[in-house]
């Protein structure tokens, strides 16, 4: 076993038990910590994958970001919820077969495809990172889905603050 | 080195633990919780096709960063409506946000 299939394991351990107590943890500010290790832990395969830039901008844009808003979230909306009732459904039982079921289904499709234990081809001297640069700002490349999505930002920058806002207040 | 199989089941199953989320939890923070979860599984499977197949082809990476900006987009509006929800309702559970049932 190579050192960087050992990185992988103890990574992919890390990803599956986090995510496991973001989706049982009762107390809601736990759940975005555990968050916030699966977040990391997704970095770690990303720079196994030799995307480094990728890893940087998970652990910006999603630890730095994300993961802190939902921590923001929570805090303005606990109060109840965190000591009474429970906290799935009446058919979480049934939900968890359905997600067994497909995770079944998901690795027999897969399974049968031909590629699928290929191994990679070396990156050897191709400068990943201005290819990246290149090929999202050429417009023969994918110039067009860069600026749909800054465009979709600034959407959702003005759709949240009009949805967030308190107009009951104001209006007093 | 690593086979392609290795990424796709760590995939599959994160994906599965973020459906499981969604359908089960009640808070809806915790359903947004495990939006993210399955858009980073989306992301792996992403970022591992690209480095397995013709890696001057960087359609992968590219997809995958406009993931992160639609993800960012998602949790602004998304948290933005259940902030907004509490203060009407004063309650963040699922089950009891039914003013468009009939």
């Amino acid at each position: 076993m190579t050192a960087l299939q050992i990185i992988f394991l103890l990574a992919a351990a890390v990803i599956l038990i986090s995510a496991v107590m973001v989706t049982a943890t009762r107390n809601m500010v736990h759940a975005a910590l555990w968050l916030i290790a699966t977040l990391f832990g997704v970095a770690v395969i990303f720079a196994v994958l030799e995307a480094g830039f990728l890893a940087v901008v998970q652990v910006v844009v999603y630890i730095g970001a994300i993961a802190i808003m939902f921590i923001f979230a929570v805090m303005l909306t606990r109060r109840e919820m965190l000591d009474k009732g429970p906290q799935m459904n009446k058919r979480a039982w049934l939900a968890g077969i359905l997600c067994v079921v497909i995770f079944a289904s998901l690795i027999y499709m897969l399974s049968s495809w031909v590629g699928f234990n290929q191994i990679p081809l070396l990156v050897g001297n191709a400068d990943t990172l201005t290819l990246l640069g290149q090929s999202l700002l050429l417009p023969s490349a994918y110039l067009l889905p860069f600026e749909v999505a800054s465009v979709l930002l600034l959407a959702a920058l003005v759709g949240a603050v009009y949805v967030a806002s308190n107009r009951k207040q104001e209006e007093k | 080195m690593i086979p392609l199989s290795w990424f796709l089941i760590l995939s599959a199953a994160l994906f599965s633990i973020g459906l499981f989320g969604v359908m089960a939890r009640k808070n809806a923070v915790a359903i947004l919780l495990s939006v993210e979860l399955m858009l980073n599984a989306v992301n792996i499977n992403l970022v591992a096709f690209w480095r397995y197949g013709n890696i001057v082809n960087m359609a992968g990476q590219v997809f995958a960063i406009i993931v992160f900006a639609v993800a960012a987009a998602e949790v602004a509006v998304g948290l933005a409506l259940v902030i907004s929800v509490y203060r009407r309702f004063n309650t963040v559970v699922a089950d009891e946000i039914d003013l468009m049932k009939w």
